[in-house]
């Protein structure tokens, strides 16, 4: 071993063109003696400049993501196009409708059959065969916990927690979608809440539900906190275009008091019996995860982990990312929510997910219903 | 209308990696490669990735030393970014699909062929390093990349002194070397 990273050495130092004169000499001979060494030289050298390439490409797709991320803030370059005439593609969509359309919807038929067949063959009762991942907190933890704040509280006389005088009932996971305090989260998670607290560091927020979608699992939440200030720009977006599948993705959620991060990849388009409003991921995912946000490895959410199958945990569903682009929309309608905007771009591209994970963490909360 | 020599200076300047002449391309050039992929069925995501790609082909000749570029960047840009998305739009649908063109294109054929070869180099260095788990990658990074000092690297790693991270260096090496050629001879 010890030979061969002096070996290894020698190589490296005479590529770096390291070596004094009368060594270099001398490993030219050695090359031309040992045709396993010349043979090392040559290998080497190839792999390192491999390994160089690498590195650079890897640098220049960040400096080119840095570089959109800073003309379009200066407005130098705009996301947005001057459609000019008809594109030939619309053309031919256009041409072809018809029997698009006659093939589209005998596909439609054929599918519904056999969607219509599982749902005959499938036990009744589905919704007890998927398990929302919220953490239900039951009676005597919630008591006890009651009985430890109360005896807090005559420790220290002065109260500093916000969490009222009620019994926790549901935790969950949540993520901002605006730097003004908009979270995003599942349904699931603040059904039943009165009061909703969102924690980020050890800081307790007081948010306000504003938005809710039951039948996609989703809800918007807004930060109503004098203490709350605004966190500055995401550094994630909400993904456009569609997924594919095999793609890696992660999570970030509080299956338990500390934030903890999992990873899997996508393994359907759609989520439990073919709804097209969900995904199917591969992920171990936990009671406390539902309402986190689902990312792609350039750091853009595509969905909101909600749901697993029962009885297998490798099994697990998130509402489609596009749910969060219409709850926005739809919200914007209203005057008092016209400043509310999903972020554009991700910074987070080209960053490996170490560093990813440790600047999302300031933008994911625990939700607490009580 | 910029001379030759001007767009040289531009193409240098990306090869050695000024900032200045990135932007400057990026400036000059995203407008119509954006409009391009939005009228032809595509959404900013992918205008924005194709554009990128279109840019790192042509770091990637400006690196070589070869390279004299023979016609406009606008042209050379448009033409490769017009391609990929050409295949992009054929891989997604199962229709052969009949693009607008609306500026002079060169031919990019041998340089997609390169560009796949150096797309696949990158993706199994990438996984091999990603395997390879830490302190290794990021000691192979701190070297290689960001070209520290050794010296910088040991205090920075815990390791006593150069020397011993530079052992450390060369046996995180070896077995980087042993499992890029082992998933390379898979993937040939």
């Amino acid at each position: 071993m010890m030979d061969e990273i002096l070996l290894l050495d020698l190589v490296e130092r005479y590529l770096e063109g390291n070596l004094d004169e009368s060594q270099r000499v001398q490993f030219d001979a050695m090359r031309r003696q040992n045709p396993d060494i010349d043979n090392l030289v040559v290998e080497h050298q190839m792999f390192l400049n491999d390994l160089a390439q690498y590195g650079e490409r890897r640098q220049f797709k960040h400096s080119l993501s840095e570089t959109h991320n800073k003309l379009v803030e200066q407005n130098e370059i705009i996301e947005e196009a001057e459609v000019k005439s008809i594109a030939p593609i619309r053309q031919f969509w256009l041409r072809n409708k018809r029997t698009i359309a006659v093939a589209a919807s005998i596909a439609g038929v054929t599918a519904l059959a056999i969607s219509g067949l599982m749902q005959g063959i499938a036990p009744k009762g589905s919704q007890s065969y998927l398990q929302q991942l919220n953490r239900k907190m039951n009676q005597l933890e919630g008591v006890q916990r009651e009985q430890n704040k109360k005896i807090d509280q005559l420790i220290d006389s002065t109260d500093i927690s916000k969490i009222p005088d009620k019994v926790q009932v549901s935790a969950g996971t949540s993520f901002l979608i605006d730097e003004d305090g908009y979270l995003a989260t599942n349904a699931h998670v603040v059904a039943g809440s009165s009061t909703l607290i969102v924690v980020n560091n050890n800081k307790e927020y007081i948010a306000r539900k504003v938005y809710e979608d039951a039948e996609n699992d989703l809800a918007i939440l807004k930060i109503e906190d004098k203490d709350w200030k605004s966190v500055g720009k995401l550094p994630y977006n909400v993904r456009k275009g569609s997924v594919d599948l095999g793609e890696e993705i992660y999570t970030l959620g509080y299956p338990r008091n500390e934030i903890v991060y999992n990873r899997g990849y996508l393994s359907a388009k759609s989520g439990y019996r073919d709804d097209s409003m969900s995904i199917q991921i591969a992920i171990s995912a936990n009671p406390g995860n539902s309402g986190g946000p689902v990312l792609d490895k350039n750091g853009s959410i595509i969905g909101i982990l909600s749901t697993r199958d029962r009885q297998s945990n490798d099994v697990v569903f998130a509402s489609k990312a596009s749910n969060i682009t219409l709850a926005v929309e739809a919200l914007r309608k209203d005057t008092s929510f016209q400043d509310l905007n999903l972020p554009k771009y991700s910074s987070l591209k080209g960053m490996d997910v170490v560093k990813q994970v440790k600047k999302l963490q300031n933008y994911v909360f625990m939700v607490k219903g009580y | 209308m910029r001379s030759e020599t001007q767009e040289q200076e531009i193409i240098d300047g990306i090869a050695r990696n000024d900032n200045a002449s990135l932007e400057k391309v990026y400036k000059e050039n995203f407008g119509l490669i954006q409009n391009f992929v939005l009228n032809n069925n595509g959404s900013y995501d992918d205008a924005r990735d194709i554009f990128q790609e279109g840019v790192l082909v042509l770091y990637e000749k400006s690196k070589q030393a070869d390279f004299v570029l023979t016609c406009k960047i606008k042209t050379f840009l448009y033409s490769v970014c017009r391609r990929l998305w050409l295949k992009k739009l054929q891989q997604n649908s199962r229709f052969g699909v009949p693009i607008e063109q609306m500026e002079e294109v060169v031919p990019v054929e041998e340089l997609m062929e390169e560009k796949e070869q150096l797309d696949m180099n990158f993706a199994l260095m990438d996984s091999t390093l990603k395997s390879l788990g830490e302190p290794c990658k990021s000691l192979l990074e701190a070297y290689y990349f960001e070209k520290k000092q050794m010296a910088e690297i040991a205090g920075q790693f815990g390791y006593t002194n150069a020397d011993n991270a530079k052992n450390q260096k060369y046996k995180c090496l070896m077995r980087l070397k042993k499992l890029f050629f082992a998933q390379y001879k898979q993937a040939e």
